[in-house]
């Protein structure tokens, strides 16, 4: 488990990460949320000793990363897909890796196999494609086994299949008991992953709550209605103590209902439906309302400048 | 301890995977070689008929390739600590070896350890090589002051190595690092040395002062000898291996 405790991070006047505490509580995949710039990248740095604290601490079950007599087995990181010696090969680059932490020579080539980069095991890793180096540095951050997975941005430059493979790996990881936390843009990617989601804004913590939760809190699920007649169909609705708003193209959004009941109504009093569909709430709704002031501040300062 | 142990084993195992750090290895053997060859050839020309004047110190003659091939040796210590951070390799080695001061122990001892290997190599072949062409004028190992001078010489290119590779953990950039050790030890120092009034204390200078250890006899006009001038090349490089390790230990990867 990993417990971060009144994280600040300055860099001359940029406060990249301001006052934030959160857990990352193993058994469960955490995902880790925030606009461009929100201080992500800087957190997981900060947790692996990369970056120094300008003051509070990160904890990896309770013990400062650095105290960590053989850091590899406790906690993976991939923090970025590029740290790798382009003049190195891809071998190489894990087999140097697995010594500096006294692990066993044969995990590189198990690990390899599992990621798929068994038939360039011996190509310098420049001469990677962004998706495979990815897989390289997710390789990296697996081979220690460790109890603890930080991902920043995993499935950048991955295609389909990767993608899924790394949705299935962090799952059955946090299913194993351990700790996850990653992050990432995909919204949608996200939505299926994560169990549970810390959100941050310009460096302070927003959100740290399920994902579930996090996504009916934020965003809202409605019935879109077509009909020749919106004006008779809303007032029947709200009759019923319905909300109902009007949407685009003479639509209608009709919240705390289903369509049954709006099947149901229109029959009775004859209105002709062309389309009755229920649109629920995404993860990227929610987040682009939940993060609007945070984006909103931030394009300001765009055309401020 | 066993800390360390591992932490070199994956330093030496980044030395050896890496082209460009085993190239720069062999360019300081081979141009050491080649170059002790051509000036064995034009002593023996040189003082085919006439004898050589008293001054002339053959041992330091000889070593006239291994003043070249050191460049390979301040190479292999600075592109050692600065490809860790052109290349980000610097945040998956931290994160394998957290501990800042065993990474940087660690990659100091490989990096000394190898250059000093090399060094020997470089040294005593460039030695035999340079004296066998020589002809009349050559020395051999067991003369007066060889030995010295032949320990001296792979203390002071290895000492060299390890403050270049200091100095490259301070300023992190190749180019930055290049830029200041190459004009510092091929132009500059050379330069100051022979301008009258700067040049007592430009035999001060990190390889002015060792490089008093390529010769059989100290030279004349210098306060320094063999010795003391390696000493002063120790005292620099300690300075700069301890300010290489304040930058590292202070400032984020
Ligand atoms: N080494 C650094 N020096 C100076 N400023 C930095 C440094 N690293 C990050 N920053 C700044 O800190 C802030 C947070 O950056 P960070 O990379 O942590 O954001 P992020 O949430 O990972 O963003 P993204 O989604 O774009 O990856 C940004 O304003 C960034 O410019
Ligand atoms: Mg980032």
């Amino acid at each position: 488990m990993i417990e971060v405790r009144e994280l600040t991070k300055r860099y001359g006047k940029v406060r990249a990460v301001d006052g934030l505490s959160f857990r990352v509580e193993p058994g469960r995949v955490t995902g880790f949320l925030g606009p461009n710039g929100a201080g992500k990248s800087t957190t997981i740095r900060a947790m692996v000793g990369l970056d120094r604290p300008t003051s509070g601490e990160v904890l990896v079950d309770g013990k400062r990363y650095e105290d960590l007599p053989r850091p590899l087995t406790t906690v993976g990181a991939l923090l970025d897909a590029r740290a790798v010696h382009g003049g190195r090969s891809v071998r190489g680059h894990l087999a140097g890796l697995a010594r500096s932490n006294r692990l066993p020579a044969r995990r590189v080539d198990e690990l390899l196999e599992t990621v798929g980069l068994a038939s360039v095991a011996d190509k310098r890793a420049k001469g990677l494609s962004l998706g495979m180096s990815q897989r390289l540095g997710i390789a990296a951050a697996l081979l220690g086994d460790p109890q603890t997975l930080l991902l920043d941005e995993p499935v950048n430059g991955l295609d389909p299949e990767g993608v899924k493979w790394v949705r299935d790996l962090v799952k059955r990881v946090a299913g194993e008991g351990r700790a996850v936390l990653i992050s990432s843009h995909l919204m949608s990617e996200m939505a299926l992953t994560a169990d549970h989601l810390v959100v941050i804004g310009r460096g302070r913590l927003l959100a740290d709550t399920p994902a579930h939760d996090f996504i009916t809190g934020n965003s809202r699920s409605y019935v879109l209605i077509r009909t020749p007649e919106p004006e008779r169909m809303r007032d029947l609705l709200a009759a019923r103590g319905v909300q109902v708003d009007h949407g685009p193209d003479g639509s209608l959004e009709a919240v705390g209902t289903d369509q049954k009941t709006v099947g149901t109504l229109a029959a009775e009093s004859r209105i002709a439906l062309y389309e009755v569909t229920t649109t629920t709430a995404s993860l990227e709704d929610a987040f682009m309302q939940f993060t609007a002031d945070s984006v909103e501040y931030r394009a300001e300062q765009g055309a401020a400048r | 301890m066993s800390s360390l142990n591992a932490a070199v084993d994956f330093e030496w195992s980044k030395v050896r995977t890496v082209r460009s750090m085993v190239w720069s290895l062999v360019l300081c053997v081979a141009l050491s070689l080649a170059l002790a060859v051509v000036t064995g050839a034009v002593v023996r020309r040189q003082y085919a008929d006439e004898p050589a004047p008293s001054s002339f110190d053959p041992v330091s003659a000889g070593f006239s390739g291994l003043r070249l091939g050191m460049i390979g040796l301040v190479v292999f210590g600075v592109l050692a600590v600065t490809s860790e951070y052109s290349t980000g390799t610097i945040r998956s080695s931290l994160a394998a070896v957290p501990r800042r001061g065993v990474f940087y122990a660690a990659k100091m001892l490989t990096g000394g350890l190898a250059a000093g290997a090399v060094s020997c190599v470089a040294v005593l072949t460039s030695f035999f090589l340079a004296q066998a062409t020589m002809g009349e004028e050559s020395v051999s190992l067991t003369d007066d002051g060889v030995p010295a001078a032949l320990v001296g010489a792979v203390l002071f290119t290895t000492l060299l190595c390890l403050f270049s590779m200091g100095v490259a953990a301070l300023l992190r950039s190749s180019v930055l690092t290049m830029g200041i050790l190459m004009p510092l030890f091929f132009t500059v120092s050379t330069i100051l040395t022979n301008v009258p009034g700067v040049g007592r204390a430009a035999q001060f200078l990190p390889d002015q002062a060792g490089g008093l250890a390529l010769y059989r006899h100290a030279p004349d006009g210098y306060v320094l000898n063999a010795w003391s001038g390696l000493a002063v090349l120790a005292a620099w490089t300690a300075a700069a291996l301890g300010a290489g390790y304040l930058a590292l230990r202070r400032r984020d990867a």
